[in-house]
C-alpha cells in the first residue's frame, strides 16, 4: 500500500542544509498499524506529512496504492487526501470561532457526500471520539484532550483507508489516551485501516504490530511486535502500583 | 463541489468571523457612501447655480465697460465707459434682438422713517425689467409716461422692502434716496439666492429720473451720459453669436478703436458666463470629487489591513482546507464568494448610506444634491475590486503552497 524508497527531505536554511529525512525506505501494507519513534527533530513528522500527501519529498519515490505521487498535480493530491488519508495533527489544527461540528463536517464539503448523510457522519465520527455532548462547543470551549478527539473525529470522517497521526495521545491523560488507542485498534480490526501514530510512549508505541524508530533522518530499527497490547492493559508501572 | 456548496462555505466563514468581516465591510461601506454623496454635492451645486445663471435668461447677452479679464492694460480698463449714446446706436442697428436695455448702477442710501439701508440703485428703462424676467408681487413697473418724465417712482426688491417696511405694506410710500422722496409702486418677486447681485436688493427707478435727480456729475462724460451696462437679448439661441459680432463691431465703431486694438468694453453671452461658472463649479466638483477619492482610498487602506491583517489565519485556513481535500479551484471559489459577498453587501450599505447622506442635505435646504449612477457604478466598482484583489490575492498564493508550509505559515 505504502512504499517509500531512499526517500529525503532537505530543508534549507540559509547557508546550511537540514536533512530532515536522510534516505528512507519503508514498506506498510495495507491494514498494518505502525507506531513512528525515535527523538525529537529525527524526522518523524516530516515523514508522516510525506506520507500523508501533505508534502512532497526532495527526493526518492514515493508510490501510494501503486500510483507514483511524485506525479500528481496539486489537485489531484488534494482529491487524494479528501478520500483515502486522514491526518490528525500534532497542534490540532482546528477552525477557531467554528464549532466541533462544524470542523468534522469541513473534510465532507469537499466532497460529494449530501447534506443529511453529512451530518450523520459527522455526528457519528464525534460519537466515536466521545464528544457526542460537545458538538456545539468551539475548540476554546473544549479541554486540549478534546480539540486532540475533535481533530481525530476529523480525520475519521471521510472512513479514509489510511489514518495518520502525529502525536495523538501526547496532549491527553493516560485513561483518555487509551481511549483514543482503543479506538483506532477497533478501526483497524473493524475496518482494516491502515494506521501510523507518530509517539514517544513506548507503552502506546506497543497496541501496534510494528514500531519503526528513526534517528537523524534515517531508519534505524525496523521491527514487529511480538504481542501487541490490548487498549486497556494496565501499564507495567501502574500495575506494579496497583499491586501494592 | 457546486456552486452553492462554495456559497456555504463561504458564508460559514463570514459568520464565523463576523468582527473580521464587518470590518472589512466599513472600509467599503465609508468609500462608497463618502463619493455617492460628496459628487452628489458637487453636482447639485453645480446644477444649482447653473440653473440661476439660466433663469436669468438664456439668450441675454450682457455688455459692461472695460475688459473683464485682468491683463496688462488694466489702466484703461479703469477708464473705459460706457455711455448712453452706445445704448442708443446698439438700438438703432442690432437685427436679431429682442429688445436692448441700459442699465446706470449706482449705491445710495434708501431711507425710511427711522430705518435705512444703502444698496444698489438701478436706473433703466422698461425693457430691462422684460429682458431680465423681473416680476413685480405688488403693485406695478414704472408706466412708459413715468419713464419719459422722469417721475420720482420706484420700483423695490423683496430683500429692501423687508428691511425698510418690515410687515407694512411698501405701496405708495414715500422713500428718501440720497434725500430725494420717492414713491413705491412695486414690489419685486423674491429672486432667492441668485449670488452675484440679486435683483432682491435692488432699488430700481427710471433710468430718467436717475440721471435727474439722483446721480449727479458721476453718471456724467462731459456732456455725455454713462451707463454701468446694457443688456440685450438675441432673437434666438442661435443668433447668440451673431449678435456678438455685430455688437463688438458697432461698439468698435462707437469708440473709434480699430479692429485690432483692445476692446475697451465686454460682450459677455449667458454661453460664456455658463462657461466661466463652469470652470468655477468643474473646480468645486474635483475638489469635492478628490476629497471622496481620498476617502476611498482610505475605505480602500482599511480593507487592505484587514485582509493582510487576517493573512496568517487564513493561510493556515487554506493549508488546513487543502489538508483535508479541498483542491485550489474551491478555495479560490471559497474566497471569491466571501470578497464578493463583502463587497456588495458593502457597497449597497455604502451607496444606501450615500444617498441618505445626499437626500438628509437636500431636505436640509443647503443643497439639492444630485445623484449621478456613474459615481454610484464607479465608487462601488472601486471597492468591488479592492475587496476582491485584497481577498482573492493572499488566498491565491496561499492556495499554491503545500498544505504542510500554509499550515506552518506565520
Ligand atoms: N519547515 C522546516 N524548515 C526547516 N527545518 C525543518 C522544517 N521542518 C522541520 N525541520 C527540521 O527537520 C527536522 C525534523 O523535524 P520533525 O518535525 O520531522 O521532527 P520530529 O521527529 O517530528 O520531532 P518532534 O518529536 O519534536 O515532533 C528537525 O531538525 C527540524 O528542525
Ligand atoms: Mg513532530
Amino acid at each position: 500500500m505504502i512504499d517509500i524508497q531512499n526517500v529525503t527531505k532537505v530543508y534549507q536554511m540559509g547557508e546550511t542544509e537540514v536533512r530532515a529525512l536522510d534516505g528512507i525506505d519503508v514498506h506498510i501494507a495495507q491494514g498494518e498499524m505502525t507506531a513512528i519513534m525515535g527523538p525529537s527533530g529525527s524526522g518523524k513528522s516530516t515523514l508522516l506529512a510525506i506520507l500523508g500527501c501533505l508534502d512532497v519529498p526532495t527526493s526518492g519515490v514515493y508510490r501510494l496504492g501503486g500510483e507514483s505521487v511524485e506525479a500528481m498535480t496539486d489537485d489531484q493530491l488534494a482529491d487524494i487526501r479528501g478520500r483515502k488519508i486522514g491526518f490528525v495533527f500534532q497542534q490540532f489544527n482546528l477552525l477557531q470561532r467554528t464549532t466541533a461540528l462544524d470542523n468534522v463536517l469541513m473534510p465532507l464539503s469537499y466532497q460529494a457526500t449530501r447534506g443529511r448523510e453529512r451530518r450523520q457522519k459527522a455526528e457519528e465520527a464525534l460519537r466515536k471520539v466521545g464528544l457526542a455532548d460537545r458538538m456545539h462547543h468551539k475548540p476554546n470551549e473544549l479541554s486540549g484532550g478534546q480539540q486532540q478527539r475533535v481533530a481525530i473525529a476529523r480525520a475519521l470522517v471521510n472512513d479514509p483507508a489510511i489514518l495518520l497521526a502525529d502525536e495523538p495521545t501526547g496532549a491527553l491523560d493516560s485513561k483518555t489516551g487509551t481511549e483514543i488507542i482503543r479506538l483506532f485498534q477497533q478501526l483497524h480490526q473493524d475496518y482494516g485501516q491502515t494506521v501510523i501514530y507518530v509517539t514517544h510512549d513506548p507503552f502506546i508505541a506497543r497496541h501496534t504490530n510494528r514500531i519503526i524508530r528513526l534517528a537523524d533522518g534515517k531508519v534505524v530499527s525496523d521491527e514487529p511486535v511480538a504481542e501487541p497490547l490490548a487498549a486497556g492493559t494496565p501499564r507495567p508501572s501502574e500495575l506494579a502500583l496497583a499491586q501494592h | 463541489m457546486n456552486l452553492s456548496e462554495n456559497f456555504r462555505i463561504a458564508l460559514r466563514a463570514l459568520a464565523a468571523n463576523k468582527l473580521r468581516s464587518i470590518l472589512t465591510m466599513l472600509g467599503i461601506i465609508i468609500g462608497v457612501a463618502s463619493v455617492v454623496a460628496l459628487m452628489a454635492l458637487g453636482n447639485g451645486a453645480t446644477a444649482d447655480i447653473t440653473a440661476q445663471v439660466q433663469g436669468i435668461g438664456s439668450n441675454l447677452i450682457t455688455v459692461m465697460p472695460g475688459r473683464l479679464q485682468a491683463g496688462p492694460n488694466q489702466g484703461s480698463a479703469q477708464a473705459a465707459a460706457l455711455y448712453y449714446s452706445d445704448y442708443e446706436a446698439l438700438a438703432k442697428t442690432m437685427k436679431d434682438v429682442a429688445g436692448v436695455a441700459p442699465a446706470y448702477q449706482s449705491a445710495a442710501t434708501v431711507t425710511f422713517e427711522a430705518n435705512s439701508l444703502t444698496t444698489t440703485i438701478v436706473g433703466t428703462i422698461t425693457a430691462y425689467v422684460r429682458l431680465r424676467n423681473y416680476e413685480v408681487a405688488l403693485g406695478r413697473f414704472p408706466t412708459e409716461a413715468e419713464q419719459q418724465s422722469g417721475a420720482r417712482v420706484a420700483v423695490i426688491g423683496s430683500q429692501v422692502a423687508e428691511d425698510l417696511f418690515g410687515g407694512l405694506s411698501p405701496l405708495n410710500r414715500q422713500i428718501r434716496i440720497k434725500g430725494v422722496p420717492f414713491t413705491i409702486v412695486g414690489v419685486l418677486e423674491e429672486q432667492g439666492s441668485a449670488g452675484f447681485g440679486s435683483a432682491d436688493d435692488y432699488v430700481m427707478v427710471p433710468l430718467e429720473t436717475g440721471y435727474d435727480k439722483l446721480y449727479g456729475a458721476a453718471a456724467m462724460d462731459g456732456s455725455r451720459r454713462k451707463v454701468s451696462n446694457i443688456i440685450l437679448s438675441a432673437s434666438s439661441e442661435e443668433a447668440v453669436d451673431s449678435v456678438t459680432a455685430q455688437i463688438d463691431r458697432t461698439l468698435r465703431r462707437q469708440h473709434a478703436l480699430g479692429l485690432n486694438a483692445d476692446a475697451d468694453f465686454t460682450v459677455l453671452s449667458q454661453t460664456q458666463l455658463l462657461s466661466v461658472l463652469g470652470q468655477i463649479t468643474g473646480v468645486l466638483t474635483a475638489f469635492l470629487g478628490a476629497i471622496a477619492g481620498i476617502s476611498l482610498l482610505v475605505g480602500g487602506i482599511g480593507i487592505m489591513n484587514i485582509m493582510l491583517v487576517s493573512v496568517t489565519e487564513r493561510t493556515k485556513e487554506i493549508g488546513l482546507r487543502k489538508a483535508v481535500g479541498a483542491k485550489r479551484g474551491a478555495i479560490l471559489a471559497q474566497f471569491l464568494v466571501e470578497t464578493l459577498v463583502l463587497s456588495l453587501l458593502g457597497g449597497t450599505i455604502g451607496i444606501g448610506l450615500g444617498l441618505a447622506t445626499a437626500a438628509l442635505v437636500t431636505a436640509s435646504g443647503a443643497i439639492t444634491a444630485v445623484v449621478t449612477p456613474s459615481s454610484v457604478v464607479m465608487a462601488f466598482g472601486f471597492s468591488a475590486a479592492v475587496g476582491v484583489f485584497f481577498g482573492l490575492y493572499p488566498a491565491w498564493r496561499a492556495a499554491q503552497l503545500r498544505p504542510i508550509e500554509a499550515l506552518r505559515y506565520e
